[in-house]
């Protein structure tokens, strides 16, 4: 079970240099692309811990959202450093996916999946039809500051991706820490056997709800990069329901098997829809479609370790016919 | 006097209104309702069904008028469009993609009738083109009457009877025939069902045949009365989850009050303080899980610890 | 403190029916306790209250002097009241190893804490003692659906037991268990027991075993406990041979104690 972890933490610090070098031969575009990969690579790694709880949420776009408009309003008011923006985006993401935990923690299945969603359109259905939120037109961003410092030019763009990836970098290490930390290893325990972690002295719920909250401040996290990268936050682009389906899609292109996956899945991703907007525009969304569906019914690869885990569950719901038979 | 008589307008205004919503709501979820109660899929992929039912219906009006045909040919078209998309369209995504995912993780499932959404979407561009079309023939040909002093057209409120017709022949269908009965035993149980000798993979394909027929016909009622373009199936389908939740996943009562439920709030919404049309369509989706998730009327548990 | 377990006038009723009824027992430590009864009896009632999991009608409950009422079964666990289940619930897509790491990780750790590396030597070396003494090294790194029942019911008991509890309670721990193992089985459970001293009480169908390894015997029946007495009187009990056990079944060599 653990002598990955040099491997994977290595992996991603090399990959984490490799990105410094990758940097100072980008073009613009290659950046903009890689900018996104990581911002929805965030998301992607807090619906990776989530997955591996058994719990699917079709609706973090929310937390996306807020990360993104929380930078759009704190610029109104004068602030526009990066840092700032950062923890504050984040914080606000944060502190509404603890808030939503409590009672979302006791939801399973397609039920917490859909909870997830309402919530997502609720908060799509305010901004979009709310005048000073901007409404369907969104709300533009303007050029952030580093500590003060705004460098000119094409060192902006340099300056943002350093901080995009080493943010990254920093959450994807952290998460992979989470996950063989006694509390990261419950996501395992609580989608096998709630009753067992039961039993054993922790609560499967708050369990959820920690893992909750780190999903949505990933998510929060995404959400402020990608405004910054686009220069733009409107809600179709970042609250809709269909976002909340990508940042499903990726995490499934992706697998579970590992945090470093989930980026280059995120990145899969976007070259896929780059090119596919790019060379067949009027196809770009069953390109999109196809491949997931190309995934889901023949890419192990691409389920990594899931699907080992759901051909052991099924085999598991043979073997084990009923759950428990603790009640008379 | 007057302040009385507006609010009485508003009030038929809502009335009405809520109801069209409702209807063609109704159609959509019926069938995204019924093939969860019996397949336990949550399909996306509706939103299409709806999506192809408007464009072909509107298609083939326009052909069909600008051929000269009398206007009431249109209705035969929108039955008839429904029904080879429903056949068309069920078998493929039942037995081309579902067939081989059942038994998959649920999540699995609803993720893969998405991908199939977002291709049928392209095909619908594919097809049809970006541009609008327009069949505003049956509306026209049944033109307008008077209530309580407001005009509304007979279209709208025909399509108010037709879901209510649908509601009345599904009730019938699923309790007085044999295959209903079928039905509500795989419903209940799926592995018993085949137990008994219930040939579920038929079952699953008529159903779906059925649900896929039945999203069409709301597209293609609907067609008249809207500007059939690219987008109507995203915006349908995320409605009609929201009445299916609300309903009670699987029953069909629960789709017809969930959709009078929501097609009345949205009316009142839109009608009074359009910035909280979403809200409160999602508020109540939200706020039906968290007091009762199963739905107001429904066969399915929800798990909750 | 010799007394681990008081219960008095346990109750729970379920709408119109009546599952428990009038239960008053008491365990001190290092007894032994077999609870018998027919299925439907409210044994298995019984232990989902006295861990937790089910709150009684009334009734109270008090584990070492403390009252245990209205506590989740996580609490009753953390004070040191631990049971395992008739189908055995362990991580069935995971090693034995790694189910026992989780284990010890959630018994050792809270709050804060449980952001710590689960995979340590230290505990690494507490999971193989514990596999050692339940027999089931060989095991260590075999996924846990792949096990032999027998060898999944000791997981499930040497992962209730990673906080050497007071008192542990056994649903059915042969159950399953072909006749030729369940000596053997219940030999390596009531060994490890004994090792950590900790008092057992355990359901069981098997006449045969309760009497090998118990000294005091339960007998439920229609949610009522019957007979609470030493085994051999049990055995001889007119109620109980005529409720659980059956007039044929003929007490063996009963030594009056339990054995380990």
């Amino acid at each position: 079970m653990t002598r990955q972890f040099d491997r994977t933490f290595w992996g991603l610090t090399a990959g984490l240099l490799f990105l410094f070098v990758l940097n100072l031969f980008l073009e613009e575009w290659m950046r903009t692309i890689g900018l996104q990969s990581l911002s929805r690579g965030l998301v992607a790694v807090g619906l990776l811990i989530l997955w591996r709880t058994g719990l699917v949420s079709f609706g973090h776009a929310l937390f996306f959202g807020f990360g993104a408009y929380t930078v759009a309003l704190m610029q109104i008011v004068g602030v526009n450093d990066i840092f700032v923006l950062m923890f504050c985006g984040t914080a606000v993401a944060g502190l509404f996916a603890f808030l939503l935990g409590f009672l979302l923690r006791q939801y399973r299945a397609i039920f917490f999946a859909l909870l997830n969603m309402a919530f997502s359109m609720i908060l799509y259905g305010v901004l979009a039809k709310v005048e000073s939120l901007g409404s369907t037109d969104g709300i533009g961003i303007n050029q952030i500051t580093y500590l003060g410092l705004k460098p000119e030019g094409e060192g902006y763009r340099m300056a943002l991706f350093v901080f995009a990836a080493v943010f990254a970098y920093i959450a994807a290490v952290g998460a992979h820490w989470y996950l063989k930390s006694t509390l990261g290893m419950m996501t395992m325990a609580v989608r096998e056997n709630e009753i067992r972690v039961e039993y054993l002295g922790y609560s499967a719920e708050r369990a959820i709800h920690v893992k909750y909250v780190i999903s949505g401040l990933l998510a929060g996290a995404g959400g402020v990069i990608m405004a910054i990268t686009v220069g733009h936050v409107d809600p179709e682009s970042m609250v809709y329901w269909i976002v909340s389906g990508d940042f499903v899609f990726i995490t499934i292109l992706s697998g579970t098997g590992n945090v470093g996956a989930t980026f280059i899945g995120a990145l899969v991703y976007e070259l896929l829809r780059t090119y596919a907007f790019e060379f067949a525009p009027q196809i770009w969304q069953l390109i999109l479609g196809g491949s997931l569906l190309f995934i889901i019914m023949f890419l192990p690869d691409g389920l990594w370790s899931i699907r080992s885990e759901w051909r052991n569950r099924r085999n598991l719901a043979a073997a084990a016919r009923s759950e428990t038979q603790v009640a008379e | 006097m007057r302040g009385i008589a507006l609010d009485f307008e508003l009030l038929i205004v809502i009335l009405v209104d809520g109801l069209v919503y409702s209807s063609y709501l109704f159609l959509v979820a019926v069938g995204l309702t019924v093939i969860f109660g019996v397949q336990k899929v949550l399909n996306v992929t509706h939103g299409s069904f709806y999506a192809f039912g408007a464009y072909f219906a509107a298609y083939l009006i326009g052909l069909w008028t600008n051929g000269g045909l009398p206007d009431w040919g249109g209705f035969l078209l929108i039955l008839g469009s429904a029904l080879i998309l429903g056949v068309v369209l069920g078998v493929v995504i039942e037995r081309g993609l579902l067939k081989h995912l059942y038994g998959r993780d649920e999540h699995v499932m609803v993720l893969a009738t998405f991908a199939a959404f977002l291709v049928l979407e392209d095909v619908i561009l594919l097809i049809w083109g970006t541009d609008p079309y327009l069949a505003f023939a049956p509306l026209a040909l049944l033109g307008s009457t008077e209530i309580a002093g407001l005009i509304f057209d007979v279209y709208s409120l025909s399509m108010i009877s037709l879901a209510f017709v649908v509601a009345v022949i599904l009730w019938y269908g699923l309790n007085r025939t044999q295959f209903g009965k079928i039905l509500l035993a795989v419903i209940f149980d799926r592995e018993l069902s085949m137990a008994m000798g219930i040939n579920v993979t038929k079952v699953f394909l008529v159903t779906f045949i059925i649900g896929t027929f039945l999203g069409a016909l709301g597209g293609a009622y609907h067609a008249p009365i809207i500007s059939v373009q690219p987008g109507i199936g995203v915006e349908v389908i995320v409605l009609a989850f929201a009445v299916v939740v609300i309903g009670g996943m699987g029953s069909i009562p629960g789709a017809l009050i969930g959709s009078i439920i929501v097609g009345i709030s949205r009316a009142s919404a839109v009608h009074m303080l359009p910035e909280v049309e979403l809200f409160v369509i999602y508020g109540i989706m939200a706020l039906v899980l968290v007091i009762r998730p199963e739905g107001l009327f429904a066969p399915v548990k929800a798990r909750r610890i | 403190m010799t007394r681990v377990l008081e219960v008095h006038d346990l109750e729970k009723k379920f709408g119109g029916v009546v599952a428990a009824h009038d239960i008053n027992v008491t365990v001190d430590v290092g007894e032994n306790i077999g609870i018998i009864g027919a299925n439907g009896a409210g044994k298995t009632t019984f232990v989902n209250m006295v861990t937790g999991y089910l709150p009684p009608s009334s009734g109270r409950i008090e584990f070492m002097g403390k009252s245990v009422v209205g506590l989740k079964p996580r609490d009753v666990t953390k004070l040191g009241l631990c049971r395992s289940f008739q189908v055995p619930q362990v991580f069935l897509s995971e090693t034995v190893f790694d189910n026992m790491l989780v284990a010890y990780g959630i018994a050792e750790r809270s709050g804060l804490g449980l952001f710590t590396p689960l995979h340590t030597e230290a505990r690494e070396a507490r999971v193989d003692a514990q596999l050692k003494r339940y027999q089931i090294s060989e095991y260590r790194d075999a996924t846990a659906s792949a096990l032999p029942q027998g060898v999944r019911k000791l997981l499930d008991i040497a992962m209730a037991t990673v906080r050497n509890p007071k008192l542990v309670m056994l649903d059915e721990p042969t159950s399953g268990i072909s006749a030729e193992e369940k000596f053997g089985l219940m030999d390596i459970i009531m060994q490890a027991l004994k090792e950590e001293e900790t008092t057992v009480m355990f359901i069981e169908h098997d006449m045969e075993i309760v009497e090998r390894f118990v000294n005091r015997v339960w007998a439920f029946y229609q949610g009522e406990i019957i007979c609470d007495a030493t085994t051999a009187e049990a055995m001889k009990d007119e109620k109980v041979r005529e409720f659980v056990i059956g007039q044929e079944y003929h007490p063996g060599h009963v030594e009056g104690g339990a054995h380990a």
